[in-house]
């Protein structure tokens, strides 16, 4: 007995190091690429490199990190939404004019979108609708509900958000803090947490979790209600920096938040994500505009070049995911 | 065994259809305390479903449950089984690849919450596996995904065993061996022992009929959705056993004299493993069965891929029967003819389309040879019982026209029966010259084989042709250096 035992042992330590090797480089690809982005900015604009700086260049990040955590919580549970962006331009629409004009009303339609969000859980749930299809068609209504709501680009966003937005703190710029407390934050949440494990679960194994005696509804409704609070976020923190709004002001931000949490790390199925990666993600997708500014890229070029790099970091991935790739 | 004995949980009359399919049909049967109660009878008997409908995973559509004295079949749920201290550990793996060991213990003990859970329940997972399974080496932060199926089997049934001040009394065990080699198999066999004479009670589901009879109390033999037989385990034999069952199947073929085909021509695979420290290659001529065994997890099933990519890149093709039907095996969204013709399609075409009648008659070919128990082989795989779909999985490797067909452990979850027709439909295409490579945790199953090479530390360490195979030596083998 004593020999049967002893073998097996040793043959599985060294394998399981080489694992988490191999685990710890997924990870810390997310932060590695930011770095690596951040070093060549600094190199080729060394004024970069300061509180003014650094706020340029990030201000614009703080809700895009927040659509692609909105966006996140989605994938966990394998769906994929497809309307983010209008609904962040929606509710940036309803902050520049309700929520200025009338505050309890904005305030209301706001929570009533959240809601609004839990249902579309819900039926796709109920349903076993593909989210895909459904949140297609969101967007249209919510690109239809801003135009409805704000014809022509204007608006005013309220004071109150617009120096929220702004906060000067010391030391580091507020958009680095944001981004900071909102990692730690989702993480606590969703990876260390105890409902986050079940939500993340829901993901890997939905038949499992059902039979563990688990609602798969109410899962669901958790994570888009939080979905939509999170792009609720993302578009008064927009309209706060921006002053005012356009039914088209955050289109973009649907393939960016996804684009966001495959750079972090996550996967489309299976519950693999990592909200530290997600918002990283956000940031390097960011930054990588910035430095083609800096590279003096003419701006036509610039889109297929931020697909170069996410391109890049991708096969990255991909090589370390094959270093990871399942033993026996 | 007296009759006395307090019973735990009583079936009354219990039914339960799928649509048309009747997968219950009046089942009277009750689990004591302190017992253990063998559940026997071929894939699709109602043995899985019976025990979902104790897990509260599934609801009976008539009879009575009663769980002590008190009738609850109509308030039934997994989390009153839980209540009831009931719990499963189901065929299909319900683990969640994506957490961690420990988390996947959280989601089944909610007990276990508050500050440093993760702590608490990497602790307890740890200790329930080092109480089953001595030598584990599993750790509580392992992502389940990268461990290989038998730890993650093993995980699952440690954690059914995990307990924060809950009732434990019942704990259901489906399969729980198909995929552990038999030095674990033996290991859980024990502990199951221990936990019976400490008061707790066990629901075995096994297809080996060794095991069974070491194991269980009583055992009950159900017969499409019957229970037809329950007697004292002492009270069985193999052979009464598998009579009891109805099996189809004749007796175990006769052992043909071995032949060894290796004495001209030319091997079609010569493969050395990845990790083969000395110049060892595993062969196999044309027409040759060549069987892999070892301790589970050395190593068998990187070769079957590396001979799966060589001769993918050569051109020359090959088909796999997939041992983890759900990562490697079945199309889930797909229906049981689609997946079975998958590998087939080359040659059901007319022009550059695929015909659909050749498809068909491909598919209900299959289902006749293979005995695959589905009204319509257009419904979807996984509405087949796990045995059934490894059933599908065979057609799809045999149906393709692949001369070489390699198994990674094939017969995980599938009854005697079917195993046996399995193993003659093996003989006979072998006799028309397809070679086998199989990798097999079942030690019976060398039987059919020609040539038997044992892995250890993903290193072949013993080529014995048939006529030399012998349990001893293989488990010799298995575990130390001969020459130490």
């Amino acid at each position: 007995m004593n020999a049967s035992t002893s073998l097996p042992l040793k043959g599985a330590a060294v394998k399981s190091s080489g694992l988490n090797y191999a685990r710890l480089l997924r990870s810390a690809l997310p932060g590695v690429s930011l770095a690596v982005l951040l070093i060549t900015i600094f190199i080729m604009q060394p004024r970069a490199m300061s509180y003014m700086g650094m706020n340029l260049m990030l201000n614009l990040a703080v809700p895009i990190a927040l659509a692609t955590v909105a966006q996140m919580l989605i994938i966990t549970v394998n769906d994929l939404d497809l309307s983010l962006g209008s609904f962040i331009s929606f509710v940036a629409c309803v902050a520049a004019t309700l929520l200025d004009q009338h505050p309890v009303l904005g305030c209301l339609v706001l929570l009533g979108c959240i809601a609004v969000y839990a249902l579309l859980g819900a039926l796709i749930h109920i349903r076993n609708l593909p989210s895909i299809v459904v949140t297609l068609g969101m967007s249209f209504v919510w690109m239809g509900a801003a135009v409805l709501l704000l014809p022509a680009p204007g608006g005013s966003a309220p004071e109150w958000l617009q120096s929220l937005v702004r906060i000067k703190t010391p030391l580091l710029p507020f958009a680095i803090i944001v981004c900071v407390v909102l990692a730690i934050a989702v993480h606590v949440f969703l990876m260390r947490s105890t409902l986050g494990v079940v939500l993340r679960g829901a993901g890997g194994n939905p038949l499992a979790i059902a039979k563990a005696g688990w609602s798969l509804l109410r899962i669901k409704i958790t994570m888009y209600a939080l979905a939509g609070t999170f792009g609720v976020f993302a578009g008064l923190f927009l309209v706060g920096l921006t002053t005012s709004a356009d039914a088209s002001i955050a289109l973009r931000y649907t393939l960016l938040s996804i684009a966001g949490v495959i750079l972090g790390g996550g996967e489309f199925v299976g519950g693999r994500v990592s909200p530290t990666g997600a918002v990283l993600g956000a940031l390097t997708l960011v930054l990588a505009g910035s430095l083609l500014s800096f590279m003096r890229i003419s701006p036509d070029w610039q889109i297929g070049a931020q697909g170069a790099i996410l391109i890049f970091v991708l096969a990255l991935r991909m090589s370390v995911n094959r270093l990871e790739a399942r033993p026996l | 065994m007296s009759d006395f004995q307090r019973a735990l949980v009583t079936f009354q009359g219990v039914g339960k259809s799928f649509g048309a399919v009747r997968a219950l049909s009046d089942v009277d049967l009750s689990v004591q305390a302190g017992e253990c109660l063998g559940l026997i009878g071929h894939n699709g008997a109602g043995k899985s479903t019976l025990m979902q409908v104790l897990a509260g995973t599934l609801f009976a559509d008539c009879g009575a449950l009663l769980v002590g004295d008190q009738e609850v079949r109509s308030s039934y749920g997994v989390q009153m089984a839980r209540q009831h201290g009931i719990r499963c550990v189901f065929q299909e793996l319900s683990l969640c690849p994506n957490l961690s060991v420990a988390e996947n213990t959280r989601l089944m003990s909610p007990a276990i919450r508050g500050w440093g859970w993760r702590r608490k329940a990497k602790a307890l997972i740890e200790a329930s596996l080092d109480q089953i399974f001595p030598g584990h080496d599993i750790r509580g932060d392992d992502i389940v995904a990268q461990l290989p199926i038998g730890k993650r089997q093993m995980v699952e049934i440690a954690r059914a065993f995990v307990r924060v001040d809950e009732r434990l009394d019942l704990v259901i065990l489906d399969e729980p061996t198909s995929s552990l080699d038999s030095r674990v198999a033996e290991q859980l066999l024990q502990f199951v022992r221990r936990f019976v004479c400490t008061g707790g009670s066990i629901v075995l589901i096994s297809h080996i009929l060794g095991e069974m009879l070491d194991t269980c109390d009583r055992i009950t033999v159900m017969r499409d959705g019957r229970v037809v037989e329950i007697r004292p385990a002492a009270n069985f034999t193999h052979a009464s056993l598998v009579e009891c069952m109805g099996s189809a199947a004749k007796a175990a073929c006769e052992q043909h004299v071995f032949v060894s085909r290796r004495a001209h021509g030319s091997p079609v695979v010569t493969q050395r493993p990845a990790r083969q420290a000395n110049a060892m290659t595993v062969n196999a001529h044309p027409g040759e069965i060549v069987g892999l065994t070892g301790l589970a997890g050395h190593g068998q099933s990187q070769l079957l891929i590396q001979i799966l990519r060589q001769c993918i890149a050569s051109g020359q093709g090959a088909a796999l029967v997939a041992g983890d039907r759900q990562n490697d095996g079945v199309f889930a969204m797909w229906s049981i003819a689609e997946n079975i013709t998958i590998s087939s399609l080359a040659h059901l075409k007319r022009g550059a389309l695929i015909d659909p009648d050749a498809e068909h008659a491909l598919a209900e070919e299959w289902q006749k040879r293979m005995g695959i128990r589905t009204p319509d082989m257009r419904n979807p795989i996984l509405s087949l019982s796990g045995g059934n779909q490894q059933k599908a999985l065979f057609a799809r490797a045999l149906a393709s026209r692949s001369d070489l067909i390699l198994m990674d452990d094939p017969m995980r979850g599938v009854d005697v029966g079917t195993k046996r027709e399995v193993y003659s439909i093996i003989a006979q295409e072998a006799a028309k010259g397809r070679t086998f490579i199989w990798y097999t945790t079942e030690l019976e199953e060398l039987d059919y084989c020609d040539h038997i090479y044992v892995f250890r530390d993903g290193q072949a360490v013993l080529d014995l042709p048939r006529s030399q195979l012998s349990e001893e030596q293989i488990l010799r083998c298995s575990f130390v250096e001969q020459t130490a």
